[in-house]
């Protein structure tokens, strides 16, 4: 119960079956004084249908230009608790792993310093911390770091890279997608903490092509687990499957390219040279398959949300990078070609625009000659349809070029 | 700004060495995992080749949460997973554990704690979700309490397995979009409806023009002047709501109670499995915020997921289900009535016609 205020629409929240997010902020609340007063705010934003929060602000700790996120109440007077009550991201451990320890830790610091009310985790991954007083940024961010955490990315900076379980608790790995997101956040700290960009740009690394983190929709550079060789048989298992469930109607019929056939007597057979490594057939029966051994990542650009040109997914840019092997030499090839990448964005791109409307808006086959990669049919879905092509050559009488 | 004084700044470590939080069996066998068998829809377990065995237990959590409320997690995990626990990307908390004894006492525990366990295989998963009112400025609708009344009534899908397939349901509460809703197999999204109001005197003082201007997608907003200083004006007619320009410039707010609510979208998916990721498809172009419980929205939801589970073959996404059915049939079984904001005339637009004379008649 708020102690300060009535909050009968929101108490109607409190019921039913799933977790109450009213409730979580009642009980930081009974931790943190501060967080009564946004009980108040919310049952007001609930009454008037309306948001209460004020346009931005800047806010920071010293020497970092990102990772806080300035919040501030448009009733300041009725809501003196919440008059600063700004975001905290703290960069996750890679694959959201903890132990119980370090999670008391993470969250003692918000309850002594702050507002005692967090996401696990915000969409890009962060731990955030909702609700520090502009005051208070400096200790928080000095306690962090203390205890081996570091802030998140935010505004026109690299955002916190995010990744999925990987090889610490997955058969379908095709890279350690955690080793990757955390050497590729430790090499780009700079542009992380301190923003130079035209606007946001986001990693996400998925093992296999389930892509459990959603990069394709929403990583500026999606890293997408693949393999070159063939896909791990075990024919008993096969057969032990094929008693369960028809084989063919719920496997082999849905295969995206029909590369795969089965009967009682030869078992499974598969074509590999035709497979997309589309995951269905594994996913299917993980105890039968598994990718192969020869483990690696599609490497596709330009995903994003609708601002400001519509929603985009990503697009293929790289087939197969063997990661594994560019691993042992420290993600240098990688590094690379984020370079490449990174520099064609600040001598092309306008102020907030994403990589991959800037590709849309130069050409795709610009942007990789710029960058240094080949045209491959790996990165379309068909060739061009229409015949408006800007060739860029024509000769002249005499055999002279144009 | 307080300092700490005498003690010395630490700064750009980055994120802690996750080595440091792995269970000892995820450690022992890291990259060597063989297979995984779900167990119910609340735990699995993962068997390595050495034959060691993690069992996983999955929690579902509100993703707005207290300092107690880690600090139950943490009690449980201590009890019964030596410590060790994990989230997902879905806000689901995922306890590991090497002892198969503990996994039933800890889901009591659990019990006791009035939390869900379940989530995993043919389920709805636990929905993503933005701010909303409670912590974000851009906000058309609210996202927490939109959500907590949508897994209230789709509680039991969360904790039984009893759809064709995994069910992803993402909540943004604008068009920034913070999580991919755009392909999600059922998208709710907070819109505005009505141009933003220009307050000159703010655009003036606190706004950028060339940024303003070039915010808008629809090329709306144009250079002007206002007591002799460089501001801007807007062709109402134009406009598409985004709030893109109230993201750069302050003096043009967007949020209004009479015409802010949520659209509702279908059929998108991120997984490459059989089909090829896809954008969610509008299905509902506007729902009234009605706070406390969205009634109008949890009735959309509830109609797909019904249809769906009514006419989907086992393993089929909603998309896929779509697609095989075609999205006439879609609008006939759920009832929904399509209008001409269905069809799509922004850019890329022109390829969702139909060009075919192949129509279910």
């Amino acid at each position: 119960m708020s102690k300060k205020h009535k909050t009968p629409l929101l108490d109607e929240l409190k019921k039913g079956k799933w977790p109450s997010f009213v409730n979580e902020i009642e009980r930081a609340a009974e931790k943190s004084e501060m967080t009564d007063d946004l009980l108040g705010q919310v049952e007001q934003s609930y009454e008037e249908k309306v948001v209460h929060w004020k346009h931005g602000g800047m806010v920071g700790v010293k020497g970092y230009g990102s990772g806080i996120v300035g919040r501030f109440s448009d009733l300041p007077e009725k809501y003196p608790g919440i008059k600063e009550f700004h975001t905290v991201r703290i960069n996750q451990p890679s694959g959201f792993f903890y132990t119980s320890d370090v999670l008391r830790s993470i969250v003692d610091i918000g309850e002594k310093h702050a507002s005692s009310l967090f996401n696990f985790h915000g969409s890009t991954g962060d731990v955030q911390l909702l609700g520090a007083k502009t005051a208070e940024l400096e200790t928080i961010f000095q306690e962090y770091t203390k205890l081996g955490f570091d802030l998140g990315g935010s505004g026109s900076a690299l955002r916190t890279p995010s990744c999925c379980v990987g090889k610490a608790r997955c058969e379908f790995a095709n890279y350690d997608a955690m080793h990757a997101c955390n050497s590729i956040t430790q090499a780009f700290q700079d542009e992380m903490h301190r923003p130079i960009f035209n606007y946001k740009f986001k990693f996400k690394f998925s093992a296999c092509g389930n892509d459990c983190t959603a990069s394709i929709a929403r990583a500026d550079l999606s890293v997408i687990g693949t393999w070159k060789d063939s896909i791990r048989i075990d024919q008993e298992a096969v057969k032990d499957y094929a008693k369960k469930f028809d084989l063919h109607k719920y496997v082999t019929d849905k295969c995206p390219t029909k590369c795969m056939s089965y009967n009682a007597e030869e078992g499974l057979k598969i074509d590999d040279s035709n497979c997309s490594k589309c995951m269905h057939c594994i996913n299917t029966m993980p105890k039968a398959l598994r990718p192969g051994t020869k483990g690696g990542a599609t490497i596709l650009i330009g995903s994003k949300a609708p601002m400001v040109s519509g929603p985009r997914l990503s697009m293929v840019l790289v087939p197969f990078y063997d990661i594994e092997e560019d691993a042992k030499n420290d993600y240098e090839w990688f590094k690379d070609l984020i370079s490449k990448i990174w520099e064609f964005w600040d001598e092309y791109g306008v102020n907030r625009e994403r990589i991959g409307e800037l590709i849309q808006r130069v050409g795709i086959g610009n942007f990789i000659e710029s960058i240094g990669l080949e045209p491959l049919p790996e990165m379309v879905a068909s060739p061009r349809g229409n015949p408006f092509v800007l060739y860029e050559e024509y000769v002249e009488a005499g055999g002279e070029q144009g | 700004m307080a300092e700490v004084s005498g003690v010395k700044r630490i700064t750009d470590i980055g994120p802690h060495d996750y080595n440091d939080f792995l269970h000892p069996v995820i450690k022992k066998n890291y990259g060597k995992w063989k297979y995984h068998e779900i167990l119910s829809p609340s735990h699995m377990v993962h068997v390595s080749e050495d034959g060691d065995k993690i069992y996983t237990v999955r929690v579902g959590s509100p993703r707005l949460v207290s300092s107690s409320f880690i600090k139950d997690l943490c009690d449980l995990a201590d009890k019964y997973s030596g410590g060790y626990l994990r989230f997902t990307t879905r806000n689901n908390v995922e306890f590991l554990l090497d002892k198969e004894e503990n996994i039933k006492p800890l889901l009591d525990d659990v019990g006791k704690l009035n939390l869900p366990a379940g989530g995993i295989g043919n389920v709805v998963a636990n929905i993503v979700h933005t701010q909303g009112w409670v912590h974000c400025h851009t906000a058309a609708s609210d996202a927490s309490g939109v959500v907590k009344s949508l897994m209230d009534e789709l509680y039991e899908y969360y904790v039984n397995a009893q759809l064709p397939t995994k069910v992803r349901i993402a909540f943004a509460c604008c068009l920034n979009m913070c999580g991919a809703v755009h392909c999600s197999d059922i998208a709710v999204l907070g819109i505005h409806r009505r141009p933003p109001r220009l307050i000159p005197d703010r655009i003036v003082n606190l706004c950028e023009i060339p940024s303003t201007i070039a915010s808008c997608p629809t090329n709306v907003i144009r250079p002007d002047t206002y007591n002799g200083k460089p501001s801007v004006k807007l062709i109402e007619e134009g406009c598409v709501f985004c709030g893109n320009c109230f993201t750069v410039c302050p003096g043009m707010p967007i949020a209004d109670p009479l015409n802010d609510g949520v659209s509702i979208w279908v059929g998108g998916k991120v997984s490459n499995a059989r089909s090829k990721p896809a954008f969610s498809k509008l299905a509902v172009p506007f729902l009234e915020n009605d706070p406390p419980r969205w009634p109008k929205v949890v009735e959309a939801v509830k109609t797909i997921l019904d249809a769906y589970k009514k006419g989907a073959h086992n393993g089929e996404r909603v998309g896929e289900w779509i697609e095989r059915i075609g999205w006439p049939k879609f609008f006939k079984v759920t009832g929904f009535e399509f209008t001409k904001y269905h069809i799509d005339d922004f850019r890329l637009g022109e390829a969702t016609l139909n060009y075919s004379a192949q129509i279910r008649q």
